[in-house]
């Protein structure tokens, strides 16, 4: 843990987003995790894409269970609204809190024993029902704050620092994620930045259930060999499948790509993903060859990483609900309690 | 671009700034911590041996250091570091007991010193430790040359000059006062061993206008004029002045002439306001005590009556810049100025002036009429004679003359033992963690948010009565603790271990001001471009590693680093570390014997 706070003074150059901020703007409270946690260098990452996206700090709502990546959202957008639910039930606040107001932007923070263990039921619910939201996990395949037990998401045959051999099957949270609708669901590493920011600008632009599984080394409990989620580890095994830009609004496109390597794909909001191929194959708007995909290369130890898979077209939840487009507490008392007669009208219906 | 050699002193004294920009090389992070500690005397001598008169340059050093501050680039101001050595030196216990004492055993060798100011009294406290014989010789009848001759009482109050020249002078060194060399051939015969000239710059310039003989009785040279103050021959001035000149001799004159009884004074130089040689603070000081500052106006003649002076003519002018950037002041067309004056006085440049070296000795003097004398050893074309402060590259200031000094000494003892001049002794250096513990460091590395404090003044109404009242009060222990605390410790360095480092971002996403990159290694001009926030103060060095696990490499870009050490604290391997440096420059003496 940190003791002195990060000094008030940065950069003199520091550039401000059209909103006038800059990035220190977007900071929260110095982190009281362990030195060199990977989750520190995804709240970074998650700082970075808000700043990017000139997101109002106001518009976003950050929520999280319990573990250490639940802690995270402290140390992240300090100025932007948070809930600190109960263990694993990060995913139900989380849909209470975007069925009565969808003008908000949902952030869920999770970790692999919040999301794979104790809300293995609710991560499922929440990603099946297409709540409108970002869903990032941060996992690093190991209950930290316990010292170091093996977690759902640890791999089969994985040592523990220990030296204990993991004898359990590991969950892999994407290719459950795919399986349950997920509409956006991509897959990346703590230690590389310039993949995992774009990522996060595309999920949080898109609309539907978007996931990202973040590897996120534990330095003091799961960084040694034998480890499947260590920096050593994954950098090794990374194959990533894609590059991604996320180009938003009518900002110069200055990518220069030979020509049949990139795709691009526009998203709701008008935001454009443009994708580099670095895996030929690889489509990532093929849902069934993503899972296929993924398999494979699990079996050859790879680590895949990348836009995995995007539907551009997604619903969400209210669209399948039909629900009112105003916050519920912005309806007047005449609009909540339209009257008897409104009431007898629904009765009919039913009847 | 290469791994950054940061092993040797050179690379990490670049980084403590006022350190590196401080002639004397004064290491003052280190003596400001002492200060916050409540360690006066501890700061004092660090100061004394470093820079000899750190009461008299806490009130008067031209402050090299400040303008080369971090501080000031992170936020507004640098941190008030001049202000705060007059905090160690007001705040000191006894200091009798640190100094050396006086040599009993003589080292058979003899070192004249033509002049008693700053750079002769440099090299003496330098060489009497060492058992020379020195003798001092000057024409006023006090010692301290233009420390006492040219610089206000109410900037600098006698008995700090009587003490730290006092320092001095009780290490065994003999004070000839009163004694003026006419000849430098008859001073070597008389069989020194090596002889110093720290003369400094006497001679003020003068302005030959028309009206300048005429009214000679009211025009007077600001440096003698200053002189005559100091010394108690002049206590009053006319009603009206204006002082000509733009340099800190112009601002000693008018702030001076205010206090004597004028109460219409103004400075008039011909370049802008800006290009003044006056350091921005003397400006304001001047300012501050109701003295207008005009213009761009050129002197054209002195006005007289019966043999009075009763003004000045100026010509208003505008700068010019051609293609090269070069600047000339010509007439603006307007009609030319007259400004009523009761008195004039003149502070528009210093010279040397070498009437007492005979040109056939082996003293060489270039078309300048200034003596030849190497930049680094201080030595002129007579292996005997060395040069220092003022009198060896013309008008500077006194921590320029300390340094001088310094080097002067380190010659004059390899000098005297037979060694060669050329071969300088390497300074001390040294590089140590402070890592106390897990999160506990052996400095305080919390960065205050404080604005520069103000050093507050004695009021107007006192302070403009009197020209032996000093102005400025200094800072008082509090609020010097506070300034103390405004300095960002740039002398703990920020060390960083390539083998050790696992590629976390850690320190990159921690950093407060965006030092650090991790990146594939280029040339260093892209390099600068492409880091985190793009390094575009060339002056200031990139700390590059080796290649690391994934082949890039760790940049750091020193320019604005805070030296908070939360890269180390982040750092789960320890690879970044913070490490006290400390570099003292070799004094005369400090070779192994």
């Amino acid at each position: 843990m940190t003791y002195i706070l990060k000094p008030q003074l940065h950069h003199p150059k520091l550039p401000t987003n059209s909103l006038g901020y800059t990035r220190r703007d977007y900071e929260g409270s110095v982190s009281t995790l362990c030195a060199g946690c990977g989750h520190d260098s995804i709240s970074a990452a998650i700082i970075q894409a808000v700043y990017e996206l000139e997101i109002l700090p106001h518009r976003i709502a950050k929520l999280s269970g319990i573990g250490c990546s639940s802690k995270t959202p402290d140390y992240f957008l300090g100025a932007s609204h948070g809930f600190n639910t109960v263990h694993g039930r990060m995913p139900s606040v989380l849909t209470g809190a975007n069925l009565a107001n969808r003008e908000l932007i949902y952030l869920g923070v999770s970790g692999d024993g919040d999301s794979a263990s104790i809300g293995f039921g609710q991560f499922a619910h929440a990603i099946r029902r297409g709540v409108n939201m970002t869903y990032i996990v941060e996992n690093n395949g190991v209950y930290g704050l316990t010292k170091g037990q093996f977690s759902a998401t640890s791999d089969k045959g994985s040592k523990s620092k220990r030296g204990v051999v993991n004898h359990d099957s590991a969950i892999d949270l994407v290719s459950i994620a795919l399986q349950l609708g997920a509409t956006f669901v991509a897959r990346s590493f703590s230690g590389d930045k310039a993949q995992l920011v774009p990522l996060i600008k595309a999920a949080l632009s898109h609309k539907g259930a978007a996931f990202i599984d973040t590897i996120s080394p534990c330095v003091q409990f799961n960084n040694h060999a034998g480890s499947t989620k260590s920096y050593d580890f994954v950098r090794e095994h990374n194959e990533a499948v894609n590059r991604l830009d996320v180009i938003v609004g009518r900002e110069a496109i200055d990518v220069d790509y030979a020509p049949g390597e990139t795709i691009e794909v526009a998203q709701h909001d008008a935001s454009i993903l443009r994708l580099h191929k670095l895996a030929d194959s690889y489509d990532p708007t093929d849902r069934v060859g993503a899972i296929a995909y993924l398999q494979s290369a699990q079996a050859r130890g790879e680590i895949v990483t990348g836009l995995l898979y995007v539907d551009p077209e997604a619903e969400d939840l209210h669209d399948g609900l039909g629900t009112v487009e105003t916050p519920l507490n912005a309806l007047s008392d005449s609009e909540l309690v339209p009257g008897v007669e409104a009431l007898a009208r629904i009765n009919a219906v039913l009847r | 671009m290469q791994r950054t050699r940061a092993e040797g002193p050179e690379y990490f004294h670049k980084v403590v700034d006022c350190q590196w920009a401080c002639p004397a090389h004064t290491p003052v992070p280190e003596y400001i911590r002492l200060i916050a500690e409540g360690r006066y005397t501890d700061a004092y001598m660090i100061n004394w041996k470093s820079n000899v008169f750190p009461g008299i340059l806490g009130r008067t050093c031209d402050r090299p250091c400040e303008p080369a501050c971090r501080r000031g680039r992170v936020e507004e101001e640098p941190v008030a570091i001049c202000r705060l050595k007059r905090v160690a030196a007001d705040n000191k216990g006894a200091v009798a007991e640190l100094l050396p004492s006086p040599v009993e055993q003589k080292n058979g060798k003899r070192v004249a010193l033509v002049g008693a100011g700053p750079a002769s009294l440099t090299v003496a406290r330098d060489l009497a430790p060492l058992g020379y014989e020195l003798v001092c010789y000057d024409q006023e009848a006090k010692s301290g040359g233009m420390i006492r001759s040219q610089i206000p009482r109410f900037r600098l109050p006698e008995e700090v000059i009587d003490e730290e020249v006092g320092y001095v002078a009780q290490l065994g060194v003999e004070l000839r006062l009163g004694q003026r060399i006419d000849s430098l051939k008859a001073l070597l015969e008389e069989g020194y061993d090596a002889v110093f000239v720290g003369a400094g710059a006497p001679r003020g310039r003068d302005l030959d206008v028309p009206g300048r003989q005429e009214a000679a009785a009211n025009i007077h040279i600001g440096i003698d004029w200053l002189a005559s103050v100091s010394f108690g021959h002049i206590e009053s001035i006319g009603r009206r002045v204006i002082v000509l000149g733009g340099g800190n001799t112009a601002m000693d004159c008018c702030r001076t002439a205010r206090r004597l009884g004028g109460e219409d004074v103004k400075v008039i130089v011909r370049s802008g306001f800006e290009e003044m040689k006056a350091s921005p603070w003397e400006k304001e000081d001047a300012m501050h005590e109701g003295i207008p500052i005009l213009n761009y106006l050129v002197p054209k003649a002195f006005t007289h009556e019966g043999g009075k002076l009763t003004g000045m003519w100026f010509e208003k002018v505008v700068a010019e810049y051609d293609e090269k950037g070069r600047r000339r002041l010509v007439p603006s067309g307007e009609p030319d100025q007259h400004f009523e004056c009761d008195e004039v006085l003149i502070a528009v440049g210093q010279e040397n002036a070498y009437p007492w070296i005979e040109r056939d000795i082996g003293v060489e003097f270039d078309e300048w009429g200034m003596p030849k004398v190497d930049s680094v050893t201080f030595q002129s074309t007579h292996p005997k004679v060395f040069f220092g402060g003022d009198a060896a590259f013309g008008p500077k200031n006194i921590i320029w003359a300390v340094a001088h000094g310094h080097e002067a000494a380190i010659s004059i003892d390899a000098h005297c033992r037979g060694e060669r001049v050329s071969d300088r002794p390497p300074p001390k250096a040294s590089l140590i963690s402070q890592k106390m513990g897990i999160h506990e460091w052996s400095y305080d590395n919390a960065v205050s948010n404080d604005r520069r404090y103000r050093v507050p003044l004695r009021a107007p109404e006192v302070a403009l009565k009197d020209v032996r009242v000093e102005v400025e009060l200094g800072f008082d222990r509090e609020l010097g603790l506070k300034e103390a605390q405004r300095c960002l410790n740039c002398d703990v360095q920020t060390v960083f271990a390539d083998d050790l480092c696992i590629e976390c971002d850690a320190c990159a996403d921690i950093c407060p001001t965006d030092c650090i990159t991790f990146t594939t290694e280029e040339p260093e001009p892209d390099l600068r471009g492409k880091l985190k926030a793009p390094a575009l103060n060339l002056e200031q060095d990139l700390l590059v590693s080796g290649p690391l696990g994934t082949g890039r490499v760790m940049v750091k870009d020193e320019d604005v680093c805070l030296h908070c050490g939360l890269c180390a604290e982040r750092c789960p391997t320890s690879a970044w570390d913070m490490q006290k440096f400390m570099i003292e420059t070799a004094q005369a003496g400090a070779a192994c014997r």
